[in-house]
């Protein structure tokens, strides 16, 4: 018999096997059971999940620049290591989803050249700005909490390594929520100035954290085939309508309002209608017109180009210490 | 081509955990390390920021041989059909105290 790789095999080029595999994934899917690397996919399947998931992974490492850029400047001890650790889970989120990225069969270093060469997209949100403490707050509980709303339903993803990813990842957001509406609660419950500065935040950061579901259920085309492939389990307006059900009693026990003048509790659908979103503006931070984008991948190339030299380093030190275990081996067997 | 200069990858570790004492080590994800001591720190850091473990393993993942997906019923054939490995299998003893 043969043995093969834990990780995804080249595709198969027989028919017969690609109509047996056509039907064993169809079955699975069908049985609402999860897909392996090693199981036979279809090529469409497998360039959305490794499209989805690299983005999401590159979210998460560009993700980490707004909110590090006030770990010099939070306003204690406490926040700073609570904020330090946040990042760094966010910096691990990257990475688990590039391990789940490769069991497709990409290579790690094919993804990070995506994202440096500007070919990859990542959540849009992150092109805007974190101008004051109190924005730091508005991520965590507007961004994370849209995050979390995306992502719970993912761990249930049909390709396996995803949802694995996903479970670990939604273990620790639940945290980033929670420190973020605590910064929000105690601006709230400060000064003037304080609460002003927390009202400002969730106004800049409330539109933006909507769109984060995606475009409206009519614009959004590869959605119905991603949720005949259990990759999506609910469409983006209704992941929309529930984090805005969620969201409105937490504002209301911040203190703060949120900017929606249309915002208000349908007792008919048992859900609160909200207004329009800007929808011009979403497309052109996607086309890379938004306040940050230059600067976001300027920072993550000379990050990257910054980094070089202690990459190399490790792979000589790698090198030199693999010689010398290969000449005592050689040195043994001469004495031997 | 790339208009980055992206190194060529380390090579790619299983990592398994033992979350505590007396439980087994579990695969819990994989990252890329020049070697194993660097694969190692990077599990810890990666893996267990949160006391999710006591011990760490990390295997190259190129060292993993699997059973063959597509061979499933074939390969685990053997254990189908017999019931009687099962205790549940026998039922006489119903009612018959510590058997
Ligand atoms: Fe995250
Ligand atoms: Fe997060």
């Amino acid at each position: 018999m043969s043995t093969t790789s834990i990780h995804s095999d080249a595709p198969v080029a027989d028919l017969d096997e690609q109509r047996a595999g056509q039907e064993r994934f169809d079955q699975i899917i069908a049985e609402d059971s999860r897909i392996e690397p090693s199981d036979w996919m279809p090529e469409g399947y497998r360039k959305t999940l490794v499209r989805q998931m690299s983005q999401h992974a590159h979210s998460e490492i560009i993700g980490m620049q707004p909110e590090a850029n006030w770990i010099t400047r939070a306003p204690s001890l406490k926040r700073k290591m609570i904020l330090m650790a946040k990042v760094q889970d966010e910096a691990g989120h990257g990475l688990y989803l590039y391990s789940a990225t490769e069991t497709l069969g990409v290579p790690r270093e094919e993804l990070v050249r995506q994202l440096l060469d500007g070919e990859a997209k990542y959540s849009s949100i992150f092109n805007y700005p974190a101008m004051t403490w109190a924005d730091v707050g508005a991520i965590g509980w507007l961004v994370d909490g849209a995050a979390i709303q995306n992502q719970v339903p993912l761990c249930r993803a049909s390709f396996a390594p995803y949802g694995r990813a996903m479970v670990r990842i939604c273990k620790e957001e639940s945290f980033h929520q929670r420190q973020g509406w605590e910064i929000l609660y105690e601006l709230s419950h400060g000064t003037p100035e304080q609460k002003a500065m927390a009202q400002d935040a969730v106004n800049r950061f409330y539109g933006p954290a909507l769109q984060m579901f995606g475009p409206p259920d009519d614009d959004s085309p590869n959605s119905q085939q991603s949720m005949a492939w259990n990759i999506k389990r609910f469409s983006n307006d209704e992941l929309r309508q529930r984090f805005v059900d969620m969201i409105v009693p937490q504002a209301e026990a911040l203190g703060l309002t949120l900017p929606d003048p249309d915002l208000k509790w349908n007792e008919e659908r048992g859900h609160y209608d909200f207004g329009e979103l800007d929808w011009d503006e979403f497309m052109s931070v996607i086309k890379g017109k938004g306040p940050c984008n230059v600067q976001r991948m300027q920072h993550r190339r000379a990050a990257h180009e910054n980094g070089a030299w202690v990459r190399e380093a490790a792979a000589a030190y790698a090198e030199k210490q693999a010689r010398r275990q290969q000449d005592a081996a050689d040195t043994h067997l001469i004495g031997a | 081509m790339s208009q980055h200069n992206v190194d060529a990858s380390w090579p790619l570790y299983e990592v398994f955990v033992r979350s505590s004492r007396g439980l087994s080590h579990v695969h819990a994800g994989s990252l890329h390390a020049p070697d194993a001591t660097m694969a190692l720190r990077n599990a810890r850091d990666l893996y267990t920021r949160r006391n999710e473990g006591t011990s760490v393993w990390v295997v190259p993942s190129d060292a993993i041989s699997s059973s063959d997906p597509d061979s499933k019923g074939g390969f685990f054939e053997s254990s189908q059909g017999k019931a009687f490995r099962h205790a549940t299998y026998y039922t006489k003893s119903e009612g018959v105290k510590h058997l």
